[in-house]
């Protein structure tokens, strides 16, 4: 097929063709997102647009770019950059497309990724958008479960913080597209908004709910574990209470499906315990890595090489 | 009646006339369609009055100036059921209600306060506009609006 998408900026432009022909392009580049360097995109320069603090996305978009033969423009801290003197969004995304090949921009307002790409002259990657979307954390999350489980007739459980959890609406929509068995499990206070739902059921997936995580794991073959922020809860007796009763320890996987896997966008905090790091379940680990070939075959389809 | 009637909106000889307006949504329309009172055109609201088909309604009346379609589609937003009537030496010269545009673009404000479009930069609101019910989605952090779309116009 061709890829003629320019900017990678919602899960919800994606068909799941388009999204197949990503993993596939990430299945041919990981062996060379383990070490090694290639040409491929030699005298490509990607610029690295970071507004808010990131670890994995930052980096493995570094490393993607470098494996590539490319090189890395950082916008560095806002402090030392014209953002502090008040330049917008728009006027550095016009400046910076002259300057590189692609931007990859993390920004703490919802849309500012669309808008970047009304500006922009060369292709914007969404690295994350306030509440919004991060495409890239959703893709790298699919190829994770192609590889470390499987994308057809799969049960998932999503757990932890479904209302306010930008990854979570971008993987549940991406995964309606493949007809999953979605069961939502989160206390009632941070429960997936309805509208969401709604749309989910509408596009094919089956979407169940509930407030118990007992009730789900030994019969899924995905376990996709998030954080739970403190701030969303005003009262901090009932935030340890939910946080206690969303947590993994290794003596919850003794009835698991053997093939069952654990999955985590990370950083964790509380969620998962280090006991269950060692266990046969655990992906997450696997799962940051797999950023860096999903990185690495979008940048060649924004930039257009072939591998 | 019929005088009555002709105290309230008497008839113009050119222009337009919005008919069938929600109940108490005319100066909603007028700002909708921008228009302040600091420009000549003569202008005659009329707000409840009652009416055979719906129980009351709004009436706007625009004096020498016809309204394109495009302009007054957007009034389907907060008054589905408005018709609007091309008046020419007073006949109707042309009649039809108005349609939901598939895009409204600098006439709503998004209810999401961390939107780009609420920021200082040069970025003007954008919504698709989906039927039954009326929702408003903004086009960059994709937040819907179903209800009082009213208080959401800028």
């Amino acid at each position: 097929m061709t890829f003629d998408r320019r900017h990678i900026l919602s899960m919800k432009d994606f068909t799941r063709n388009e999204i197949d022909f990503i993993l596939e392009r990430a299945v041919k580049l990981e062996t060379l997102a383990k070490g090694g360097r290639s040409d491929l995109l030699a005298g490509n320069i990607l610029a690295l647009l970071f507004y808010e603090p990131s670890t994995r996305t930052r980096m493995s978009f570094e490393t993607a770019m470098l494996r590539l033969g490319g090189s890395v423009l950082n916008l560095g801290s806002k402090e030392a950059s014209s953002v502090v003197k008040g330049e917008t969004l728009a006027d550095t995304i016009r400046v910076i497309s002259t300057y590189s090949d692609a931007i990859v921009l993390r920004h703490p307002s919802e849309g500012s990724a669309r808008m970047a790409a009304e500006y922009a002259l060369v292709p914007i990657i969404n690295g994350g958008d306030g509440a919004g979307h991060h495409p890239t954390q959703t893709l790298l999350d699919l190829y994770t479960i192609k590889k470390e489980s499987h994308l057809d007739n799969l049960d998932i459980a999503i757990v932890g913080d479904l209302k306010y959890g930008r990854t979570v609406h971008s993987l549940a929509y991406a995964l309606s597209l493949y007809g999953a068995n979605i069961t939502l499990v989160s206390p009632p206070q941070l429960k997936m908004p309805d509208q969401i739902k709604g749309d989910l059921k509408t596009m094919g997936a089956r979407v169940s709910e509930t407030e118990n995580l007992d009730e789900v794991l030994d019969s899924v073959d995905v376990l996709y574990m998030t954080r739970i922020q403190k701030e969303r809860f005003p009262d901090p007796t009932e935030y340890n209470k939910v946080v206690g009763a969303y947590k993994i320890t290794g003596e919850h996987l003794d009835n698991v499906r053997e093939d069952m896997i654990i999955m985590h966008p990370l950083p964790r905090v509380y969620e998962i315990d280090s006991s269950v790091d060692d266990s046969a379940h655990a992906r997450y680990f696997e799962q940051s890595f797999y950023g860096v070939p999903i990185r690495m075959a979008l940048l060649t389809i924004v930039l257009g090489v072939e591998v | 009646m019929t005088q009555g009637k002709e105290l309230r909106v008497h008839p113009i000889r050119d222009g337009t006339v919005i008919d069938h307006i929600n109940a108490g949504q005319a100066m909603n329309v007028l700002k909708i369609l921008g228009i302040t009172g600091s420009s000549s055109a003569v202008i005659s609201v009329a707000m409840n009055v009652s009416s055979q088909d719906i129980k009351s309604k709004d009436i706007v009346k625009i004096e020498d100036r016809e309204l394109k379609d495009k302009e007054v589609d957007k009034i389907a937003l907060i008054s589905p059921n408005a018709t609007i009537n091309i008046i020419r030496d007073f006949g109707v010269a042309g009649k039809h209600r108005v349609k939901l545009p598939e895009m409204v673009e600098s006439m709503v404000k998004c209810a999401n306060p961390n939107c780009i479009s609420n920021t200082n930069e040069p970025v003007t609101s954008k919504f698709e506009v989906k039927k039954d019910p009326i929702r408003l989605r903004c086009i960059y952090c994709e937040h819907v609006i179903t209800e009082n779309i009213v208080e959401h116009l800028l």
